[in-house]
């Protein structure tokens, strides 16, 4: 099941002030490298957050990398506290790593990271821009990840709903008895 | 939100001064306005920006986020007394748009028993106009809205235009529950959605982005912005953040004067008016009339009769849902393609009841995930085992106006200017709750039908309120049992008219809003020409 930046773009459509960086992106993806350089996210935060994200996402998910760059990229284009929210959160995560094992986070084979994960809460923390590591961790990473995950149409396919709700895919798709197949 | 330091002092002349931006009072302003009135519309809220509603809608969707149309708050602050805790701050937006701004957007009309309730079945009370009267204006409604419908439904009163957009096709799940109602001798038919089924009126047609209720970000659902922005083009002014503290008349009790409002910066302007149109909602019209106390007037302002404040009514919520066996494909979209009026015009339930079928039942895949305590492949094993077979049958219940459910004032309490603030009194009696058990029995027969495991089921002891807020200014021709006449100009003062439900002798179970936009339309003829 391959995330492709269209997947990206969809999740972003019901974001906000993104939705022109995705619509950009639509238009044409030899933009989608300029884009991601604007919006300035530093490389080891987005490294951070695709490491988060394979381990948050199903293993049948494909694609991750180009995924997370562009809906991060995008998601944060024009929102500076997002934006450093997103990249503390991640530092915090990486400092841990160093913390915990003496090795960058994105050096940590995945159990590991999911075991450091949950030995922070973060499973079970309520999502808190203001709180606690954990809270901010599960606000900023985690359910940003999984709401670019669950909220576009490739991801929603993975769980039966090709137009789940803030992915505007029409007023088609709810009248069909099954999911379409678009392969 | 716009500019906090905007120019709010009043303006130097107005025909008429509307009171409250939702779709009763910028209806009212838009065609006032259009046929060439000054007018001025206070609006105690603020004005929401277009381009944030993407952001609104994200902020809906995450745990973590709150706050969307700033509903609550010492502004909002209100009390409840009585059997039932009324959820007021849950049940109304302030701001320019009003309740339209997070209304899920059905738009029926009312069927012709529920104008003579009292002389067909001597509950309850008779409209001063019966649906004859008001059918031209709900066709003008329908197209002011931008209706997407059928004419479809045996059930529903006559009618000779068609509507002004094709109605939404039903759902996946409308055909399974159809098959149901059919086998128990239950119609169903389509549902009039002032959503845009294409372009309409310059807004786009519906992207399915499934969450209506509480904000729709394609613009496709109707606001009452549409009308704001009408009015302003018309000539218009709209002042937000700025609540009226209170009318002042003229010595002689017989006309209001002015508009007392406040600005976010604490002062207070008074705007003058030939007219003054009151459109802020059941509660508040309520509110605004009793702080308006006068020497000439000292249990409130047009309460002559006594009745400002009675006879509260909204309607009842009763469901069911559960799950079956096959795919559901629910919330892909988040309003309803398919209702059933089988069961409103008989005796049996007396108070009318409206069945609803849901096309958002069960938890959806996104807000479920965001709330999950695990990820990866464990928490899509746990999705895929929620989502897709869920059903739901919700309806709408019949309150029968009675005098003890009220809007008072509760002078212990002050909100964030010193005005005491309203207090709710709602009760539900005896025959509404049959009704609503009733509903239920339906309800669970259809799922029943369907072989469904049923879940849950919302009773009379279960039941919430619809937030549609009705009559507690009512219409009629008696100036001793009610407060305003036919053409919604209290019986008191010459130049105050009141738009919206709170003119409702009786609610029906129909959702209001299209009977409010009718009533604006026939308010704003009638008072052009009073002008």
């Amino acid at each position: 099941m391959d995330l492709t930046r269209r997947d990206a773009v969809a999740a972003l459509a019901a974001t906000g002030g993104a939705v022109a960086v995705g619509r950009t992106l639509l238009d044409d993806d030899q933009s989608a490298d300029a884009t991601a350089a604007d919006a300035d996210v530093p490389e080891d935060a987005l490294a951070t957050l695709v490491a988060v994200a394979e381990v948050v996402y199903p293993d049948a998910a494909t694609g991750v990398d180009d995924f997370v760059e562009t809906y991060v990229s995008g998601r944060v284009a024009d929102d500076d506290e997002r934006r450093a929210g997103v990249v503390d959160a991640a530092a915090e995560l990486d400092a841990t790593a160093r913390d915990w094992f003496d090795t960058p986070l994105t050096e940590l084979d995945p159990g590991t990271l999911d075991g450091m994960l949950r030995d922070l809460r973060v499973d079970a923390s309520d999502p808190d821009p203001n709180g606690g590591i954990p809270g901010r961790v599960r606000f900023y990473v985690v359910n940003e990840l999984l709401y670019a995950f669950y909220a576009s149409p490739t991801g929603g396919r993975l769980v039966g709903i090709e137009n789940p709700i803030g992915h505007p895919g029409g007023t088609e798709s709810y009248r069909r008895a099954g999911m379409e197949d678009h392969g | 939100m716009a500019d906090a330091a905007a120019d709010r002092t009043p303006a130097p002349r107005a025909d008429a001064c509307v009171v409250g931006a939702g779709p009763a009072g910028a209806i009212v302003a838009a065609r006032l306005a259009e046929a060439g009135h000054d007018v001025v519309v206070l609006d105690a809220g603020p004005r929401f920006d277009l381009a944030d509603r993407e952001e609104q809608l994200d902020a809906h969707l995450r745990p973590g986020v709150e706050g969307l149309w700033g509903m609550g708050g010492e502004r909002d602050a209100y009390a409840t007394e009585g059997p039932r805790d009324y959820p007021l701050n849950a049940a109304r937006v302030k701001g320019v748009g009003g309740s339209t701004l997070h209304w899920q957007g059905m738009v029926m009309r009312l069927h012709e028993r529920d104008f003579a309730m009292r002389s067909r079945h001597g509950v309850g009370a008779d409209w001063p106009l019966d649906y004859a009267d008001l059918r031209p204006h709900y066709a003008e409604a329908e197209r002011e809205l931008g209706v997407a419908g059928a004419d479809d439904n045996p059930f529903a009163p006559p009618r000779e235009e068609p509507f002004p957009l094709p109605a939404f096709p039903p759902s996946h799940s409308d055909a399974i529950f159809a098959e149901a109602c059919e086998s128990l001798g239950l119609p169903t038919h389509s549902v009039p959605n002032a959503r845009n089924s294409e372009p309409y009126d310059g807004a786009s047609a519906c992207v399915g982005y499934g969450t209506c209720k509480p904000v729709c970000p394609s613009g496709a659902k109707y606001t009452a912005e549409r009308h704001v922005a009408r009015a302003e083009a018309a000539g218009a002014r709209v002042i937000d953040r700025a609540p009226v503290q209170r009318l002042v008349h003229d010595d002689a009790g017989e006309r209001v004067e002015a508009a007392v409002y406040a600005t976010p910066d604490g002062t207070e302007h008074r705007q003058d008016a030939r007219a003054v149109v009151l459109a802020c909602g059941g509660v508040e019209n309520v509110r605004l009339l009793l702080l308006s106390a006068s020497e000439s007037y000292p249990d409130g302002l047009a309460n002559s009769s006594g009745l400002v404040g009675r006879y509260f009514m909204d309607h009842c919520f009763a469901g069911a849902g559960g799950r079956i066996d096959r795919e559901t494909r629910q919330n892909h979209v988040g309003f309803n393609t398919t209702e059933c009026h089988a069961l409103y015009d008989g005796t049996d339930p007396l108070p009318g009841v409206k069945l609803e079928f849901l096309n958002y039942a069960g938890p959806s895949p996104v807000t479920q995930a965001l709330d999950a305590d695990d990820w990866g492949d464990a928490l899509l094993e746990s999705l895929r085992e929620s989502y897709g077979t869920h059903l739901a049958v919700g309806g709408l219940v019949e309150q029968f106006p009675d005098a003890e459910n009220r809007i008072t004032l509760d002078r212990s309490t002050t909100d964030d200017h010193g005005n005491p603030v309203p207090e709710v009194r709602w009760s539900i009696g005896q025959r509404t709750r049959a009704a609503i058990e009733r509903a239920n029995e339906v309800q669970v027969a259809i799922l029943e039908e369907l072989d469904a495991e049923i879940d849950w089921v919302v009773g009379p002891d279960a039941t919430g309120p619809a937030f549609h807020h009705m009559g507690t200014t009512r219409m009629g021709t008696d100036p001793a049992e009610s407060v305003v006449a036919p053409d919604c100009r209290t019986h008191d003062l010459d130049n105050l008219w009141i738009a919206g439900s709170s003119v409702f002798p009786t609610g029906g179970a129909m959702n209001p809003t299209l009977t409010i936009a009718a009533l604006s339309c026939r308010l704003a003829d009638r008072l052009d020409g009073w002008l």
